[in-house]
């Protein structure tokens, strides 16, 4: 277990109080207080301003040249396959482009068509629909999964079980659960007509496309979230739930006051990662629906990748991926506040 | 681990106990068939696979809730490999067009195995000089390099097709790698928070003995992060293993392309009005073996390190 606690995590997570405070300290063992106190020296060497001393300037100067050249890979793929393309992205949403001609200046024109397209919008609200169902319901199933494991079994089987569906494809992911939603052959279809007398068309009709696929990517990440949620539980100090029901506190008490204000930034992580993997999500609408029936799943990804790639207007597919772009930003940096409101919270 | 929190409400403060000592209490038995069906939920699916793929296309539809294979037969493997014939593979459901799974599964090796070698080695080496080594204006490059993580894949998505396609990279495993193998901002970010918590003991004692700084990167700091390096390659395995869209978009040749796309090639070849889910199940159940592999040769590492690339 030494691989799963780095020293920056040990750091007890410690209630404002002095008392609290202490409990958590002892609580650590002498292993994790030790790394604890190695990444207290190594923060204030590393710091920016911080004092080396250990470090003479000689060997500063030394460092300089080697670094450099150390970061050599790094800052070439950043640059050419990150800054560039995002600067190039910005600038070609503003063209018309057809990848065969070169582009063409056409100003505002496409941010124009994108207002009045209403396939956008609705691209827009479908996606953000598979965003509200995936973060909902995969967060409080990660949740749930995860304080459970952790209070009845320390069996990693059981945790390696439930992360078979993060290492399959999802493509296969995809195809699997088309088979098993299949509206006559499926299995679950099959079922469905046994217990309610109706089976229901989950990648044919316009209601249930959507939710069809959110099931499908919970599926497949909800052990991950899991066990991510899972390592953030092991940080929390035992002692505290001892001292905590030494106080008479009731189960569903500790949960709501010591486990989930203890876990906020792993929970915070994990909405923002869903967040952002949820809006871009294209592999299993590609595999099932390809955004049908009737664009009822054409999300935002799919339909960029359809201009794009069927109808080669690179430079309306562009503007979207902008839109898309800062879209994620503003989502990303209000929760990412939310996230640094924790850490004072915390610390 | 906090062995105590599974003792239950009624729990004095009891030492480390092994299974049997702990009660059942509604509130246990109701976790634990908790557990039970999301592990349903979860392994379900698996199985079908495997059941569908061993069936015969045609009788599926004769018995589709049958828990067994109906009309057990390998033939959805050997249609999936390629080494039916086609008159074989029609008479069974399929569509008589063969895979080279053999092909992509090379190809898929190919890519998943440089990429991972590449970027945890060029990741590592950055990390190493964003951590240990000390020059002016390190901080100000990481946070740069480290902004990558807000541009989502979509925005870099097309400028990088056009990028590649204009290099003359599209069919080539050069451009199927390129944009993944030089820099990743999450590889770099993990491996730099774990080496900043190194203790840097070893690391004084090394340069008072007047080691360098490359050599104390190979000697010190490379070993001392081979957990959190084995770590982020399994984990860059497996994303490039099951990559999709990058590669949907770079290759349209079978001599590049990987498993995962085969499977949407082998899809659109079943015939339109019954599909050939039999041999769909069994392709799909070799493009994963390699994964279901890695999980039973290292499940206990992967659990492990989920937790571990969660923690900031």
């Amino acid at each position: 277990m030494v691989v799963t606690s780095p020293g920056n995590h040990t750091t007890p997570v410690t209630p404002s109080s002095g008392a609290a405070g202490a409990v958590a300290t002892t609580a650590a063992s002498p292993r994790t207080t030790g790394r604890a106190l190695g990444l207290h020296a190594s923060r204030k060497a590393g710091g920016p301003k911080g004092s080396a001393p250990t470090r003479s300037v000689a060997a500063r100067r030394k460092d300089l040249p080697v670094a450099l050249l150390l970061i050599i890979p790094s800052v070439l793929g950043f640059a050419i396959f990150y800054a560039y393309p995002t600067l190039r992205g910005i600038y070609l949403s503003f063209t018309d482009f057809h990848v065969l001609t070169p582009p063409s200046w056409v100003g505002t024109a496409n941010l124009n068509e994108l207002l009045h397209d209403d396939v956008f919008w609705h691209s827009l609200q479908v996606t953000v629909y598979f965003v509200v169902l995936s973060v909902v319901f995969g967060t409080l199933v990660s949740l749930v999964t995860a304080v459970v494991l952790h209070r009845v079994t320390r069996s990693s089987a059981l945790r390696g079980v439930i992360l078979l569906p993060f290492l399959i494809s999802n493509v296969i992911a995809a195809l699997v659960w088309q088979w098993m939603l299949d509206p006559t052959l499926g299995i679950v279809n099959i079922a469905l007509k046994n217990l309610t007398g109706h089976s229901i068309l989950f990648f044919g009709s316009g209601g249930w496309a959507i939710p069809s696929l959110a099931a499908i990517s919970i599926w497949k990440w909800m052990g991950y979230y899991a066990l991510l949620i899972f390592a953030g539980l092991q940080t929390i100090p035992s002692t505290i739930y001892e001292a905590a029901r030494v106080d008479g506190a009731s189960e569903v008490q500790m949960f709501r006051r010591l486990t989930v204000p203890l876990l906020r930034p792993i929970l915070v992580m994990v909405v923002v990662l869903t967040v952002i993997n949820s809006f871009q999500v294209f592999d299993i609408v590609q595999v099932t629906t390809r955004g049908g029936p009737a664009n009822a799943s054409n999300v935002l990804q799919m339909y960029i990748y359809e201009k794009a790639f069927n109808e080669f207007d690179f430079g309306y597919a562009a503007t979207m991926s902008l839109a898309l772009f800062v879209l994620l930003i503003a989502v990303t940096f209000t929760q990412l506040r939310l996230a640094r409101a924790n850490e004072s919270d915390l610390n | 681990m906090a062995v105590t929190l599974a003792a239950g409400t009624t729990a004095a403060p009891r030492p480390r106990s092994p299974k049997r000592a702990t009660k059942l209490s509604p509130g246990r038995i109701l976790a634990w068939t908790y557990l039970v069906v999301i592990v349903l939920i979860t392994l379900f699916p698996f199985y079908w696979i495997l059941r569908t793929a061993l069936s015969n296309n045609y009788n599926l539809a004769t018995n589709p809730s049958s828990p067994l294979p109906v009309g057990f037969t390998w033939g959805a493997f050997e249609r999936a490999l390629g080494i039916a014939s086609t008159a074989q593979a029609q008479a069974q459901g399929g569509s008589g067009a063969s895979l080279d799974i053999a092909l992509y599964m090379r190809n898929s090796v190919i890519y998943a195995t440089s990429q991972t070698i590449l970027i945890v080695l060029f990741s590592a080496a950055a990390a190493y000089a964003f951590s240990r080594l000390h020059w002016r204006g390190r901080n100000l490059v990481f946070n740069i390099l480290i902004s990558a993580l807000m541009v989502p894949g979509v925005f870099t998505l097309l400028p990088n097709f056009v990028f590649v396609k204009n290099l003359g990279l599209t069919n080539t495993f050069a451009g199927l790698l390129l944009p993944g193998a030089l820099f990743q901002a999450f590889t770099l970010f993990f491996l730099r928070q774990f080496m900043l918590g190194l203790s840097s003991e070893v690391e004084e004692a090394a340069i008072i003995d007047g080691a360098g700084p490359l050599r104390i990167f190979f000697r010190i700091i490379l070993p001392m992060s081979s957990a959190p390096i084995a770590t982020v390659s399994l984990l860059m395995f497996v994303n490039a293993w099951n990559d999709y869209l990058w590669p949907l978009l770079i290759t349209n040749s079978q001599s590049v392309e990987p498993l995962t796309l085969a499977l949407g090639v082998f899809k659109q070849s079943s015939p339109q009005a019954a599909p050939d889910w039999a041999g769909l199940m069994a392709a799909a159940l070799i493009a994963a073996l390699p994964m279901l592999l890695l999980f039973v040769a290292f499940g206990k590492r992967i659990v492990n390190s989920i937790g571990f690339s969660g923690l900031k």
